[in-house]
């Protein structure tokens, strides 16, 4: 990459690039995807794309004005805003857990969006309402819906995923928009944040015709400081943009048990991003002899421990050349071998995930209703803390006496509850709650509410298709059944490096509900209209009868007179005189 | 002398085109696309709008100069048998919706109020960049709008409506703050002539696509999608907009010829009493396309050396010695342990104060005033 420096001629003939070494090369760029073919015949495809800077947006007295590689839209919102961190996602469709496994970066449906700002914020409220403006602005998105009344302040979940040390939650905010959608609008300035936008590199497969007709799309965002090096003596931005597909058997491959990247992307690779450092395709092998071939085969191969797993890769790396072959051009091939796919659970207990959540809503009418949260616990012998946040709107007014928390038909005291209740128009609730989960069981969390009548302004154009409740989150550190690697290295492959891991024995995972669709009571807006015309109706009908049978009187009607005795009488009055009969 | 003459004549002729170049009334485009209406049976006129960004998109208006408002998507719907697709024409035949789409306003956000504050300006300072109409009084401004409509309004989502004065006022305040050179009104809705009654403001040219009395019609259903894809009007519109590029000559009354009544069954109407210029000497590209005028030099100029960006690290290796650790995710001795929020104390409000009042009272109403300093 050092030669693709400018070398300037300075007006004395001397050449110098070393002026521009310091300030150059300080941001670097990594691309890759992991391919991830699933036991029911899906495919999972995630596309991470990483810019690391060394720079310190927060020191006043550097005025960052050259940018190279990080967009400069995201990192004049970071500096102005004083922003610590900042995760935005985007998802259309739900993460099944139970089919699919644990995904590596967890998103919920809708849109998302948590913000950790620097101490020196003294407004934190302000800067938030203006970060959510901006940020519609820069993802065409209406994430200017994000007000007070749907923000929470989690107190113990989402902690930073960056380097840090106190962490005051007065200075987090979460929001989420569960009737959020994505689209093709939401993608392309999404692309346009890349290095290479859409025109080299892994980006060029980003093709909006198939990404969005699948089960499952979800694009991110996420900022955050982290170590520079393996001393972690200085810090260093890091930009990740991550987005998880997957397709789906029947839609996007006719039923067909095999997949390549032209039928995936409707295109295949030419050439890695020339200002990437490192640009990867891993193919998940793990189960490759029994279960699929992959072709074209390579002896690149990488193993690594990643949610609890170790999984071995391939790995294709687009930087050399020899990659793509004589026709320049790289298509991987999957292809599933006879009936080995049909079982859906291979009764493989790696494959099942160890925590797995649902939610949903019980009882009958437009008045009340009870929200069950339901957690599992499929570990065999283990048992674990799960921090379970509940951000429900205030128009649905819970009643926290009837909470219940029950494992195994019994009754389970959660160790710390955090409940800040909602106050109308203004807060929804926040419930937090750490929740210890027997071994092998299933945690049921359920709570009371009423359903609130709102004024008739408050109503969307479409009230009957209901009201969303945003997705619960629920944070583990799960038991590993496989030491995790807690050293941190430059090569260590994007996917595997997202969440910070302290100790061997566990990983941290975030497992997101379904939102809920909540009916509320809906007026009849055609109402008042329609009672106008029938008051008035009844009102001209009935009283106008009424009136004219008791004042009218009829009159007896003189037959018209021959025409000259119309003018005698024409004549006669303009006289003043009677008239003729 | 005759030759003095041509030659005289020649430099006459050249320099009255260099004075209409240099003359020229707008120096910038903008467009504001606008579909009002909801729900999946109204896929065509998200369509509608859709044919008529990628027209002016592609006569070269940029996304930065165009604000796009859909009240509802119907790309991504779940109904939509090809998701990331609007069509146009059946048979799947020409995608409008594109790769590179931006909308600014979407789904809820499309208001009267939100409209209306696009137009005059007038926006919380919050308001990003592009969901702003910035022109300015050489701007020549396109307004389109489609949905449903009648005798003097159209429906904003189902649940509310804009009328045809607050429209024609609309447009006066943008003319008394300068925000526009000229504007082209196009309307696509049943009765839509009803719409440009009412202006006032000079510079503005309307067309609609019916009269009043008379309803527009869709074009084609599509058996596949199951809804109409395109209003008749608009289709038309959109088949001659093809043929227009960047250089055309094509001028208004071309525009006006869009659609007679034996294609479009309404009538489409038009109205230029306002407009200063004769119709037939504005082109199309004057509102459709963002064509710039270029002067060309043939100087050379000289560019200064380029500066140098500060070499910014320097030796800040023996400030920090300590290494930066990442925070916990789930430190669950410290979440257990953690201390409840301090609240803000707020003084006692009416009813415990109220309370406590009824207490006191009825406890020395009870046993005496007389008892009042054994307590105190």
């Amino acid at each position: 990459l050092d030669s693709r420096l400018p070398l300037v001629d300075r007006s004395d003939g001397t050449k110098d690039s070393e002026s521009f070494t310091a300030a150059a090369a300080r941001d670097q760029f990594q691309e890759e995807l992991v391919i991830r073919p699933l036991h029911s015949g899906d495919i999972y495809a995630s596309f991470q794309f990483r810019t690391l800077w060394d720079i310190d947006f927060l020191q006043e007295r550097q005025k960052v004005s050259h940018y190279r590689l990080f967009p400069k839209s995201l990192g004049q919102v970071l500096s102005k805003f004083s922003v610590r961190e900042l995760h935005i996602s985007f998802t259309q469709g739900f993460w099944r857990t139970m089919q699919w496994g644990q995904p590596f970066i967890p998103s919920p449906p809708g849109a998302e969006l948590w913000v950790w700002f620097h101490d020196t914020v003294s407004d934190v409220d302000g800067n938030w309402k203006e970060l959510t403006n901006v940020l519609s602005g820069i993802f065409c998105a209406s994430l200017n819906f994000i007000d007070l009344t749907n923000t929470v302040q989690p107190s113990a979940s989402f902690k930073p995923l960056g380097l840090g040390n106190a962490t005051d939650h007065r200075f987090l905010r979460y929001a989420t928009l569960p009737r959020e959608i994505v689209c093709t609008e939401n993608l392309t300035p999404w692309k346009k944040l890349l290095p290479c936008g859409s025109k080299a590199g892994l980006s060029v497969l980003l093709k909006s015709e198939k990404l969005f007709h699948s089960s499952f799309h979800s694009q991110a965002v996420h900022i955050r400081p982290v170590c520079q090096d393996e001393q972690c003596t200085s810090k260093a931005w890091e930009l990740r943009q991550t987005l998880n597909v997957v397709f789906d058997l029947y839609t996007s491959s006719q039923g067909k048990k095999e997949w390549s990247l032209f039928k995936m992307f409707s295109r295949t690779l030419t050439e890695a991003c020339p200002l990437a450092t490192s640009s990867k395709i891993y193919v998940d092998i793990t189960d490759n002899p029994e279960l699929f071939e992959l072709n074209p085969v390579t002896p690149l191969l990488s193993q690594a421990v990643v949610l609890g797993d170790r999984r071995t890769y391939s790995v294709f790396d687009l930087t050399r050349a020899e990659t793509f072959g004589q026709l320049c051009s790289l298509n991987l091939l999957l292809r599933w071998k006879g009936d080995s796919g049909m079982n859906v659970f291979d009764g493989c207990d790696m494959l099942r995930p160890l925590l797995h959540a649902e939610r949903y809503v019980a009882g009958f009418g437009l008045q009340t209703g009870e929200i069950h949260t339901v957690i599992y616990n499929n570990h065999p012998y283990r048992a674990f803390p799960v921090l379970l946040m509940d951000s429900v709107p205030w128009y649905l007014q819970l009643y926290i006496h009837t909470l219940t928390v029950t494992s195994k038909s019994r009754d389970n005291k959660p160790s710390y509850i955090h409940y800040q209740p909602a106050k109308d128009r203004h807060r929804p609730h926040l419930l937090e709650m750490l929740i210890q989960l027997p071994p092998h069981s299933m945690t049921e969390v359920t709570v009371q509410f009423e359903r609130a009548l709102l004024k008739w302004t408050e109503y969307t154009p479409d009230p009957n298709h209901g009201f969303y409740v945003g997705s619960s989150v629920v944070s583990a550190l799960v038991p590993s059944m496989v030491a995790m690697n807690t050293n941190f290295t430059q090569d260590q492959p994007l996917f595997s490096s997202f969440v910070p891991v302290k100790e061997e024995s566990s990983y941290f995972v975030r497992v997101y509900t379904e939102p809920l669709l909540v009916n509320l009571p809906t007026p009849d807006f055609s109402m008042p209209y329609n009672v106008i015309c029938l008051t008035c109706t009844v009102v001209a009908v009935g009283y106008g009868s009424f009136y004219n049978l008791l004042t009218r009187t009829f009159q007896v009607d003189e037959p018209s007179l021959p025409l000259e005795k119309r003018l005698a009488n024409l004549i006669r009055r303009i006289r003043g005189v009677p008239l003729l009969a | 002398t005759d030759y003095n003459d041509l030659y005289c004549l020649f430099t006459l002729v050249q320099f009255t085109k260099a004075g209409q170049f240099f003359s020229s009334g707008h120096t910038n485009n903008w467009a504001v696309l606008v579909c009002t209406s909801r729900f999946w049976f109204n896929y065509r006129h998200v369509a509608n709008t859709l044919s008529v960004y990628r027209s002016v998109k592609r006569l070269g208006i940029p996304d930065s100069h165009i604000v796009l408002m859909l009240a509802d998507d119907m790309a991504c719907n779940y109904r939509n048998p090809k998701p990331a697709t609007v069509f146009s024409h059946k048979n799947m035949e020409l995608n409008v919706y594109g790769d590179d789409v931006e909308v600014d306003y979407r789904g809820y956000e499309v208001t009267v109020e939100n409209f209306l504050r696009v137009l005059t300006g007038r926006l919380p300072p919050s308001t990003p960049r592009s969901k702003r109409l910035l022109s300015d009084d050489r701007s020549n401004i396109l307004i389109y709008l489609t949905g449903h409509g009648g005798n003097g309004f159209l429906k904003f989502q189902d649940s509310e409506e804009i009328s045809n004065m607050e429209l024609a006022d609309a447009f006066e305040q943008m003319w008394q703050k300068r925000r526009y050179n000229e504007l082209l009104f196009i309307i696509d809705t049943c009765q839509g002539a009803s719409m440009y009654e009412r202006f006032y403001s000079p510079n503005l040219m309307a067309l609609a696509s019916s009269q009043v009395g008379e309803d527009s019609l869709s074009h084609q259903p599509d058996l596949a999608i199951g809804v109409h894809l395109m209003d008749k009007y608009t289709f038309y519109l959109l088949e001659f907009l093809e043929e227009v590029h960047p250089a055309s000559q094509a001028n208004m009354n071309d525009l006006f010829k869009v659609c007679p009544q034996s294609q479009c069954v309404s009538t489409p109407g038009h109205r230029t009493d306002l407009f200063q210029r004769d119709p037939g000497s504005v082109l199309i590209t004057d509102f459709f396309g963002s064509v710039r005028k270029v002067e060309i030099t043939k100087d050379t100029i000289n560019l200064t050396s380029p500066v140098e960006p500060p070499i910014q690290r320097s030796g800040s290796g023996d400030i920090q010695i300590e290494s930066l650790t990442y925070v916990d995710q789930l430190p669950v001795a410290e979440i257990i342990h953690q201390k409840p929020k301090q609240k803000d104390w707020h003084p006692p409000d009416g009813f415990i104060l109220g309370l406590w009042t009824l207490i006191l009272l009825v406890f020395f109403q009870t046993y005496g005033i007389k008892h009042l300093k054994h307590i105190f």
